[in-house]
């Protein structure tokens, strides 16, 4: 747990806090219902149980800021500000979707809001968050780059790489690693020899730092530290949010590679209710209002799906759009 | 089945696509000892297509290697062991993450051994998925068959059935050449008989004709055999007869069963999944063009997916994607009935 009182955060600010973990999380559990009843016919890689990191290090970023996000990106979509609405109509392969339907969960995207893209490649957006990091050296501007990515993937070449580079340029970039134990059926310990992956930064230069990933505080504190220092141009940091994810690699994942008792002692963590816990036992919020918080992510959510189902499906021909800016009289077909 | 490497005497099994490959590993591991398995989630997962299911129990974390998501490290260190006298299998999850290993394939792999002056031996097989299994989107979609044909120094197999999955694949096991190896996802629970013996192999460099015909040929790659032969069976109502060749490896291509059922038919619609641009139907096409332009009546007709990445939506996928109503309308365009 965060060891600041409560009490120094602002009330508005911790009830957004709790609305943003319960949106991922009903949001991922809306989905997942969709994709049953038919509305979504792709993949859905959920977040569930890793609300924290998600809504804790968007948190810390201004609108301005950058992220790059992965196949369980939901959360971290959510947290920088999606919509619901938009991110559901893409889920159910809409016009109206982020993505026009041609990308889905894998792909979500808005760059208005800073969103660079989920990715269906493992580490894929690595370099391309130290990319935005170096455009904004460059230009002397104070935002921030945030590279989302699971335990797994810190084993890819593209994550070493790319913090190199970050660190001999002292790019203004954090690294936030989700260490989930897993990735899809085979545990982190059989993928890396160490348990601490925050390690790897000390060798690219810069500092890596160890987080409860189920603490939205203990996640946003780091996360703030690690922009102020970025936009001081001291460089990168490496997040590394110890969380576990509560369901399947994808929804129909047999599960069979988890470790006896470790669901039951991570459900003890729980983000969200933990959280809320804490917000009462704090005497900031009585019941009722979080239970009206509650209410009006179920309202919110309703009205996403009513929007994907209403949605017109695109025209097929419409596949041809947006492959290149120019197509030379459809030449390039 | 018109396969002169089946042996009369010798039972046939039904069994899957997915069976198929797993049974030539298997078998191929109990025979010799320098044969092991790695990838991502091979092991405990038992593959995320489930080919290398329970392959653990039988042969242990050392032979059967789940390994990091490291697609660099899994090629290249299975090149370097090749390098030194075992055999190894590599799987690539999806065909969409060999660019991943781009590197070591293309400028290792390939090379390593000519550029050694011929002092390498790489007995590496690279198995790969491949095509689109619906609405997966850009990059868990593509049929990467060709990519690397412009690449000298790798053999590229595309088995279109569990017979020529099971036979190929001992094939490149046995092999002292690097080979990557495609399977369709969409092929994978397809069921065929293979015959039940632990040496049969199909060796490279033979195409198949997978169906007789006298009117016009479908050279189809891949799942394309499958959608070819659904549409000779509907030409069929028409009384136009279709032969079906499936070259079942790309490289080496079999030149001359693909030319003498050109030389018979006088029509040519070559297919693929992969996209039409530098698709495997390129380098068939201007084979055709090349060698065997004086049987021909008409153009060679390409069908492949359109040139746009595999969308998510399954509306603009299919129209993407090609399928059997794709190659009859190409099959009925030489009679002016598209
Ligand atoms: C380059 C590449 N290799 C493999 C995969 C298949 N794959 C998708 S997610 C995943 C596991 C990723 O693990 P991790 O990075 O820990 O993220 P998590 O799923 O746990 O959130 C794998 C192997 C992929 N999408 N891309
Ligand atoms: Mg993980």
């Amino acid at each position: 747990m965060s060891d600041k009182e409560l009490t120094s955060y602002s009330k508005d600010f911790l009830a957004e806090l709790f609305r943003k973990m319960v949106l991922v999380r009903e949001f991922e559990l809306r989905a997942i219902e969709e994709r049953r009843n038919g509305l979504i016919p792709g993949f859905i890689h959920s977040c569930v149980g890793q609300e924290a990191s998600a809504v804790g290090a968007t948190a810390a970023l201004t609108q301005e800021d950058v992220i790059t996000s992965t196949h369980r990106g939901h959360g971290h979509l959510l947290g920088k500000g999606g919509d619901p609405k938009y991110m559901m109509a893409e889920l159910a392969a809409r016009s109206t979707g982020y993505c026009l339907g041609r990308g889905g969960s894998l792909h979500l995207a808005d760059f208005e809001l800073g969103i660079l893209g989920a990715n269906g490649i493992v580490g894929g957006g690595i370099p391309i968050a130290v990319g935005a990091g170096l455009a904004f050296q460059m230009r002397g501007e104070k935002r921030v780059s945030l590279s989302f990515f699971g335990d797994g993937a810190t084993n890819e070449g593209a994550f070493h790489e790319a913090l190199n580079l970050a660190g001999l340029w002292s790019l203004p970039v954090i690294f936030l690693c989700e260490n989930n134990l897993y990735g899809e059926g085979t545990p982190q310990d059989q993928q890396a020899p160490i348990a601490d992956l925050a390690k790897r930064a000390e060798s690219y230069g810069f500092p890596g730092e160890i987080v409860d990933g189920n603490d939205v505080l203990a996640v946003y504190e780091a996360t703030k530290a690690a922009a102020a220092r970025a936009r001081a141009g001291e460089g990168p940091t490496m997040i590394e949010a110890k969380t576990y994810r509560f369901r399947g690699h994808y929804e129909g994942d047999p599960q069979i590679y988890r470790k006896p008792g470790e669901m039951a002692e991570w459900r003890k963590r729980d983000p969200i209710p933990n959280f809320r816990q804490r917000l009462l036992d704090a005497g900031l919020f009585d019941a009722e209002a979080l239970d009206e918080i509650e209410a009006d992510v179920q309202a919110d959510l309703d009205e996403a799906v009513a929007f994907a189902e209403s949605a017109p499906a695109p025209k097929p021909e419409e596949a041809l759009a947006g492959v290149y800016a120019e197509t030379h009289d459809g030449l390039i077909f | 089945m018109s396969d002169k490497n089946v042996n009369a005497n010798i039972e046939m099994k039904e069994l899957s696509f997915s069976e198929a490959i797993r049974e030539a590993m298997v078998e191929e591991m109990r025979r010799d000892p320098g044969v092991f398995l790695m990838g991502e989630d091979v092991g405990v997962f038992g593959g995320v297509w489930g080919v290398s299911h329970d392959m653990l129990d039988e042969f242990g974390p050392e032979r059967v290697r789940d390994t990091p998501i490291s697609e660099i490290a899994i090629v290249g260190t299975g090149l370097g062991a090749a390098m030194v006298g075992m055999r190894p299998i590599v799987e690539i999850m999806f065909g969409d993450f060999l660019m991943c290993a781009g590197d070591q394939i293309a400028n290792q792999v390939a090379k390593a051994r000519f550029m050694s002056g011929g002092k390498a031996d790489v007995p590496l097989t690279i198995r790969v998925t491949t095509g689109a299994p619906g609405s997966s989107a850009a990059q868990h979609s593509q049929s990467p068959e060709s990519w690397f044909m412009n690449v000298p120094g790798i053999k590229i197999v595309t088995p279109a059935t569990p017979a020529d999955a099971k036979g190929l694949l001992r094939t490149a096991i046995r092999g002292a050449d690097p080979v990557l190896f495609f399977e369709p996802k969409m092929l994978y629970a397809d069921k065929g008989a293979a015959p039940d013996d632990p040496d049969f192999a199909v060796p490279f460099g033979e195409a198949r004709v997978a169906r007789e015909g006298r009117d016009v040929t479908v050279i189809a790659v891949g799942i394309m055999v499958k959608h070819a032969l659904a549409a000779a069976a509907q030409l069929a109502e028409d009384d136009i007869s279709v032969e079906v060749v499936d070259p079942r490896t790309l490289v080496p291509l079999d030149k001359k069963t693909l030319i003498d059922s050109v030389a018979k038919t006088s029509r040519v619609v070559v297919a693929h999944e992969a996209h039409l641009r530098s698709g495997p139907g390129a380098e068939i096409a201007a084979m055709l063009a090349e060698e065997a332009i004086e049987y021909l009546d008409g153009p060679i007709v390409r069908v492949g997916a359109k040139n746009v990445p595999l969308p998510y939506n399954p509306a603009l996928e299919n129209y993407v994607l090609p399928d059997a109503s794709d190659i009859v309308r190409a099959l009925k365009s030489f009679w002016g009935k598209a």
